[in-house]
């Protein structure tokens, strides 16, 4: 061996073993029996109770921090995108919103336990959310997208709301009639073109049937687009449907327009069972406020004893309770028609603060976990067969040199599998056809020069001089074929989305690998072989 | 040594109008497809609008799927069964921001009682969504298309670039025919096969533009046609037995990769058929029509 020949081994022998030393995790990770695995994905340092716990569990976090990732199109998984509503807001607001809104919905996410979720922030106002493993997706959906703008404000008294749907009333009268004051003599629907449409009970909180809510929402909606119709009260939904004498009813309230108090005063907040005597085990949240809160709230409960104070979530009441006497440690409790689940989710969001802004899913991708087991099982055994194929072929064509392209084969995907560990990339789907492609360019590379050393062996060369001409002539075709797909899979990279990145991804690092092995290596391999025997023929 | 194709001497060029003849009527096939089809069949990832995809066990008739989906109030949806027994995909639209999967696996779960409906797969994609990923879709192609122009271009000569595209579009726009022939989405996957091919296609155009470079030089006797027989001839071993294994892991993935990778094997399979055929004949025969051509003008020119 020459100098530079040791080097290259050297250098060969230092690449294959950081090779296998960052897949080490990969390998350790994936070959723990699957429930053992799931232990290690779940696992939450922070959660431990003792301090062996705690050791135990950041061991399992490295693992799984330093094993490649499976796509959630291989392990399962949801991928939500939202974009954030800013059109609402002044432009300094707009900018802070979305951060805002990206780090309460990081807090709801962390406290719902997902294992490894991902919140990236995209564009100006979009944030897509990845949350692999098994999971409750509508749940997950309800959770992340809720606004959960918790206000306290105060139920009108029967004079004002009286007052306002008077006036209501003749606004749309006045509509009907192209301005004119409506006829005494005409029927009640005329007259009372709002009112005429809810059973009232009382005139703060009327009952509107769901045959007629969508007429009354669309009125609701076209008072409030009018700037000239001004008001200190306004009209709130129930956030729950009633049965009235069989049929289908929702309350509406009148309330106050500007809010006493805000959510952001809420300290914490807890799912209880047993807050309503009425219905036991009847789910609800119970809350405490910050002291700044509690003061103020114990203001507003002092200054309106007998009023009814409003809990309204979303612009929908939750509840409204009779202030009986004033409260002055600043507990609440919100209860309504929740399920279990329904209320857990309440308590997280009330916990980690409102979205500054609503927020809309506009992209969504699930996938259930046995449809990735399912395609990760047909992927590998597919891209096995693939493979081996391709092996067999090569060994059969070109005997002993195929075996070196083999081996240079074998390296190649080791050099691609540890690069992807080391930038904790994440195999997908897309990734394995990458990977599969990259075999291909690899093969090929090794085929442009076994056919080239042939061609030189045809021509009477010596073996040596034969493998030394074939490499460099090889070499520039290589090149050039490498660059051309290397300048494609980049343009990919730079403007694809999703899946066709994490496909140029692999495919470009496979190829820069390829350009290692297949030429350099598979090259030492062969110099070794024929320098050292002083081959007069070569299998090939 | 065992080769195959050794020692070939195929006058491949004096054949080329039959390849061009060939080739027209794949692409005519393609442009007479893509007509009657309305175009390529962009899936939920351009159009925007939901998928569902549900397994039911023990498995339902397909019309059974389909009048579930009608009651859950999702009527005009597409159901397709899959090649497990059970398996099916609904595409479907999304009404006021409501997702239907809930909807619909709820309605198939009541009309079957005693089966199990399992969720599998849900993708809902927005309309501003689904064009926006069109539009990065076409900017990644035309940008990948621009950068190996360029490149072979400062490489060799624009009458070869103007060959290397020509066959990349050739390959490509087939591809998209026999998609569309078979009634297959565009999907952001189909998309990457599209762009692999476009890769394959010009690694193999380069490899024989390459070899008629250096034969070019060692041959300047010979005629133009006669340096491109003799490079394809000796670069030939080559593209076939690349083509050959990349055809085996193609078809591996094929037939035992799964639903997923289906639609991604598929178009691969049709590229790298096309993607040989046509960086021997397309690509080579396209280069020397041009160089042919610029000939005449020049003695035409020198007679004046």
């Amino acid at each position: 061996m020459t100098r530079s020949d040791q080097w290259k081994f050297y250098l060969t022998v230092v690449f294959v073993l950081a090779s296998l030393w960052t897949l080490l995790p990969t390998f350790q990770f994936y070959s723990l029996p699957a429930k053992e695995r799931q232990v290690v994905l779940q696992a939450r340092p922070s959660e431990a109770t003792t301090e062996a716990e705690r050791l135990q569990l950041e061991k399992y976090a490295k693992l799984r921090e330093k094993a490649i990732k499976l796509g959630l199109d291989l392990q399962g998984g949801m991928y939500l995108l939202l974009e954030v509503d800013t059109s609402k807001l002044g432009p300094v607001e707009a900018k802070n919103a979305v951060d805002q809104a990206m780090q309460i919905i990081r807090n709801r996410v962390d406290q719902f336990g997902v294992a490894e979720p991902s919140i990236q922030r995209q564009g100006v106002n979009r944030i897509l959310i990845q949350l692999p493993g098994l999971l409750d997706q509508e749940r997950a959906k309800a959770l992340i997208g809720q606004t959960a703008l918790l206000e306290f404000k105060l139920v009108k008294t029967e004079e004002e709301s009286k007052a306002l749907y008077d006036r209501i009333d003749a606004y749309f009268a006045r509509r009907l009639r192209g301005g004119a004051a409506p006829d005494s003599a005409a029927p009640d629907s005329v007259q009372h073109p709002f009112t005429s449409k809810l059973l009232a009970s009382s005139h703060s909180e009327a009952v509107v049937l769901s045959e007629n809510i969508p007429i009354v929402e669309a009125m609701i909606r076209q008072l409030k687009a009018d700037s000239t119709f001004t008001s200190d009260a306004q009209l709130a939904w129930d956030s729950h449907d009633t049965d009235v004498s069989g049929r289908t009813a929702r309350g509406l309230y009148v309330v106050s327009r500007d809010a006493l108090m805000k959510g952001s005063e809420v300290a914490s907040a807890q799912m209880r069972l047993d807050l309503d005597a009425t219905r036991p085990g009847a789910p609800g949240v119970s809350f405490n406020l910050t002291s700044r809160g509690g003061a103020l709230f114990g203001d507003i409960t002092g200054s309106n004893v007998g009023r009814r104070l409003a809990i309204v979530l979303d612009g929908r009441i939750q509840s409204a309770p009779n202030i009986q006497e004033k409260i002055p440690r600043g507990q609440g409790s919100i209860t309504g028609n929740f399920t279990e689940e329904e209320a857990q989710n309440l308590a997280i969001v009330l916990r980690s603060g409102a979205l500054p802004a609503p927020v809309n899913v506009i992209e969504e991708r699930t996938i259930g976990p046995s449809m990735g087991q399912d395609s990760i099982d047909r992927g590998i055994h597919a891209g096995a067969v693939g493979a081996l194929l391709v092996v067999f072929f090569m060994i059969v064509y070109y005997r002993v040199s195929g075996v070196v392209a083999v081996v240079a084969l074998i390296l190649n995907i080791l050099g691609l599998l540890a690069c992807m560990a080391g930038f904790h990339a994440t195999l997908t789907l897309p990734g394995i056809a990458g990977i599969v492609l990259t075999i291909g360019m690899a093969v090929d590379t090794n085929v442009l020069i076994f056919e080239r050393i042939r061609e030189e062996l045809r021509n009477k060369r010596t073996v040596l001089a034969a493998i030394e001409t074939g490499y460099a002539r090889a070499y520039r075709t290589i090149i050039d074929a490498h660059v051309t797909t290397l300048l494609s899979s980049f343009a990919l990279m730079w403007f694809g989305t999703g899946p066709i990145r994490g496909f140029a991804i692999t495919l470009s690092i496979g190829l820069i690998i390829n350009l290692i092995t297949a030429v350099g290596i598979s090259k030492m391999i062969f110099d070794a072989w024929s320098v050292r025997r002083k081959l007069s023929s070569i299998s090939i | 040594m065992f080769q195959i194709l050794h020692g070939v001497n195929v006058d491949w060029m004096r054949r080329r109008h039959i390849a061009f003849l060939f080739s027209g009527a794949c692409v005519l096939v393609s442009i007479v497809s893509l007509i009657m089809h309305g175009g390529p069949r962009y899936g939920v990832d351009f159009t925007g609008g939901a998928l569902v995809e549900i397994l039911v066990t023990p498995p339902v008739h397909a019309d059974a799927v389909r009048a579930a989906v009608d009651h859950a109030g999702y009527r005009g949806s597409e159901i397709q069964e899959l090649s497990r027994p059970g398996q099916f995909l609904i595409r479907t639209e999304i009404r006021a921001g409501q997702n239907p999967a809930p909807a619909i696996v709820q309605a198939v779960s009541t009309e079957h009682p005693g089966a199990k409906v399992e969720r599998l797969r849900y993708e809902s994609v927005g309309p501003r969504v689904g064009s926006e990923l069109r539009g990065a879709a076409i900017k990644a192609i035309f940008f990948a298309l621009g950068f190996i122009l360029v490149y072979v271009g400062i490489r060799y000569d624009w009458r070869y670039s103007l060959g290397a595209v020509a066959a990349l579009f050739h390959d490509v726009f087939i591809t998209l025919g026999a998609l569309s022939l078979m009634n297959k989405e565009i999907t952001l996957t189909v998309v990457a096969a599209l762009l692999t091919i476009a890769g394959y296609s010009i690694n193999d155009t380069i490899v024989v533009f390459d070899r008629i470079r250096e034969r070019s030089r060692t041959l300047r006797r010979e005629t133009p046609a006669n340096v491109m027989n003799i490079a394809i001839n000796e670069t030939l071993s080559r593209t076939i037995i690349t083509s050959f294994t990349v055809f085996l892991t193609v078809m591996a993935l094929y037939t035992l990769g799964g639903e997923v990778i289906h639609d991604f094997a598929f178009a691969m399979l049709v590229g790298v058929v096309f993607g040989t055929y046509s960086s021997v004949y397309v690509a080579s025969g396209l280069a020397l029509e041009v160089q042919l051509w610029l000939e005449r003008a020049g003695q035409g020119q020198r007679k004046k």
